[in-house]
């Protein structure tokens, strides 16, 4: 038994198709929108003059709450309670839907620590650990890799090589992500350009598996989310004043404390904010761990996508991505706590 | 402990430009030393010479005698006081005043005793824990003095400190800079373009200009006795008559003015046909008749009473105007506008300089 959508399964409850919502209403979002800015400059209001109220008028200002909470709710806050309700409830065929098995359980998040035989279900936890761990450490990998390359770029670089060095950065990004998997594949399979180049100088004598050892994944995913580190960092430390360098310099500090007392001090809102966005997308992400990745250890999404896309799971799909989602939460809170950093800085 | 400071024929280049152009200089340990000269003349190029930030393109920099050639910032014994304070904002008063003391690995409750003690001095008492970014402009200026006080700094380097303070303050912290130097007796290199605050706090002053040294002298022997007529135009109000040395005499030269001609000393041994210009200060020019060689009259254009002084100024040759300030009590009518007012001057007090750059209005 499969479920086609996950509105026809309960019929009745929604006129219209939840599918056919999502798809309109963006639209008539942007459309709205367009022709307020279009009713906005014709009346040509001075902005930096007056309050948000004063500027658009009741109505109209009522009107743009109105449009960002109806777009908040039908296209982020929906999916979701409709995907933390799916989570307490039982698999169950189509036609036993709302019946009398379809009862509120926590069976699915349960299953997650013990599965069904009675133990403890090892495989899907060790999942879940390596995942957490992994993406903790390519975050301080890139965090290592970027606070260079963002300190260069901000204070000691010549704004022409800055912008070179900006450009051979945004540049690879151009080019989807799976595509750009597939390259760093291409790269490090056994007969791939790495290692027939080792090969080639007598570095090795055969060729070294980085797929099946995970680290074709590190390099993937540490280069996925190289640029989500680096803005954050590069902005925060760009508008530290030069002069402060120079004190600190100045006063005796060699520039390891320098970087200690005066440039990581003051860029840790940029820092708390780059790591918590690559922490973030790296535990969440599915094409660098399913391309690069070995048979070993499995990504935790790949669990959660094989729920919903191969068992056809979703109850049990949607808790386990709860899970990741509670789990990445929690330890980005603890380590902003940990830290020292306001949530508000982070995401300034 | 105070060390001196001498530049050997130091040149200083950024690209084709030059900064600095073979400057030669002794600032004596202990001493209050100003550089004094527009913004773009090379002072602070000089001051971040001294402290290390730039490495001179040519010659040499000597500090208590040793050649810092290859010595980096942080191992010099120099302190310098940046024009925006860059007081760390995440460090309280007293983090920031140990901060020099910190990176040198002394313990917390000697660097605490250090920073309490300097707070003393600088009048802060019992603010140590506060943050920068609670005190006022003037406090923030002790503290970054503090700060570089604390690592006990040979020469302390001083970049138009006072700029961003309001007149009162500034002219209070002027007193204090001065108190503060007396009481620690190292040398203090103070950079401005304020020649008041040069010729108040400094024991001698090197003027500047594109670069070049144009003078080095005690205050009022720049302002009495300038060797070119940028000092004479850039130090002090001043009014110059341009013209040709007519006559010369023992130590006095007679130049042809448009206001005729008109008498002055002559230091630089200027000779007949020489191209020079005379100056007068404002101060020194009476109104009244006087000798013919040192008197002359023009029309009254505006006159600007400022309370102490009264200020008259005269139509001039070309679009600048000749300025002359009448004191309160002096006992004379001051002409009003569009009277014809005949000025004299005392002829020591008149000064012809070859002709030469002047400072810009």
């Amino acid at each position: 038994m499969t479920r086609p959508t996950a509105s026809s399964c309960r019929k009745g409850r929604w006129p219209v198709s939840s599918r056919a919502i999502a798809l309109i209403i963006p639209f008539v979002v942007i459309f709205v929108f367009w022709m307020m800015s279009r009713y906005e400059a014709k009346l040509g209001h001075d902005p930096t003059h007056k309050s948000y109220w004063e500027r658009n008028g009741t109505v109209l200002g009522v009107a743009f709450v109105a449009l960002v909470a109806l777009w908040a709710l039908f296209l982020v806050t929906l999916p979701y309670l409709y995907m933390v309700v799916e989570s307490f409830h039982p698999r169950l065929p189509p036609a036993q839907r709302g019946g009398p098995n379809d009862v509120l359980t926590i069976a699915q998040y349960k299953s997650f620590f013990v599965s069904q035989d009675g133990e403890a279900n090892w495989i899907h936890m060790s999942n879940f650990a390596y995942t957490i761990l992994v993406s903790a450490a390519v975050t301080f990998i890139n965090l290592c890799i970027c606070y260079p390359l963002a300190y260069y770029m901000a204070q000691s670089g010549t704004t022409q090589k800055v912008r070179l060095l900006m450009l051979a950065l945004i540049v690879p990004y151009w080019i989807n992500e799976i595509l750009r998997a597939f390259a760093v594949r291409l790269l490090l399979a056994s007969k791939g350009l790495v290692n027939q180049a080792l090969m080639g100088t007598g570095v090795t004598d055969g060729p070294i598996d980085f797929l099946g050892s995970n680290t074709g994944m590190w390099i993937g995913l540490s280069y996925a989310t190289l640029l989500i580190m680096i803005f954050p960092l590069y902005n925060a430390i760009e508008s530290l004043d030069k002069n402060q360098v120079e004190a600190a310099r100045d006063l005796g500090a060699p520039w390891w404390k320098i970087h200690r007392d005066v440039v990581i001090p003051y860029a840790k809102p940029g820092i708390a904010s780059g790591c918590t966005m690559v922490f973030m997308l790296a535990a969440g992400s599915l094409a660098a761990p399913l391309f690069l990745g070995g048979p070993q250890q499995r990504w935790f999404t790949m669990t959660v996508y094989d729920f919903f896309f191969q068992s056809f799971n979703w109850p049990r799909g949607s808790a386990y991505a709860f899970i990741l989602l509670a789990a990445c939460i929690t330890f980005v809170m603890l380590m902003l706590k940990l830290f020292k950093v306001k949530l508000g800085e982070a995401i300034r | 402990m105070s060390a001196g400071v001498e530049l050997d024929h130091v040149t200083v280049k950024f690209g084709h430009f030059t900064a600095v152009n073979d400057a030669t200089l002794d600032i004596r340990g202990g001493e209050f030393f100003s550089f004094l000269g527009p913004s773009g003349c090379g002072k602070t190029t000089i001051l971040r010479t001294v402290s290390g930030f730039l490495d001179p393109t040519a010659g040499k920099v000597r500090i208590g005698g040793q050649d810092m050639d290859g010595i980096g910032p942080n191992k010099r014994p120099t302190a310098l006081i940046f024009q925006n304070l860059a007081l760390f904002p995440l460090m309280t008063v007293a983090e920031n005043i140990a901060y020099g003391l910190r990176v040198r690995g002394v313990d917390r409750t000697s660097r605490r005793k250090k920073a309490d003690a300097l707070l003393d001095l600088i009048a802060l008492k019992g603010q140590g824990d506060k943050l920068v970014s609670e005190l006022s402009g003037g406090q923030k200026q002790r503290v970054a003095i503090a700060r570089a006080l604390a690592v006990e700094p040979k020469v302390l380097l001083l970049d138009e400190p006072l700029s961003a303070l309001d007149l009162k303050l500034r002219q209070h912290m002027r007193n204090e800079l001065r108190a503060i130097q007396q009481r620690v007796g190292i040398t203090f290199i103070y950079i401005t373009h304020d020649q008041g605050e040069a010729l108040t706090m400094s024991d001698r002053i090197a003027v500047m200009s594109d670069g070049v040294i144009e003078q080095v002298a005690d205050g009022k022997t720049v302002y009495d006795q300038p060797h070119t007529p940028f000092v004479a135009s850039f130090v002090g109000e001043n009014n110059a008559f341009p013209g040709k040395v007519s006559k010369v005499s023992a130590d006095g030269a007679v130049v042809e003015t448009a206001f005729g001609a008109l008498a002055g000393k002559n230091p630089g041994g200027l000779k007949a046909g020489d191209q020079a210009i005379l100056f007068v200060r404002p101060e020194s020019l009476k109104i009244g008749k006087g000798p013919a060689a040192t008197s002359f009259a023009s029309a009254v254009e505006s006159v600007a009473f400022e309370g102490n002084l009264t200020h008259v100024f005269l139509a001039g040759a070309g679009k600048k105007n000749i300025t002359v300030t009448v004191g309160r009590h002096g006992g004379v009518k001051v002409p009003a506008q569009g009277e014809k007012a005949q000025v004299h001057y005392d002829e020591a007090h008149g000064l012809v300089l070859p002709e030469g750059k002047m400072a810009r209005e």
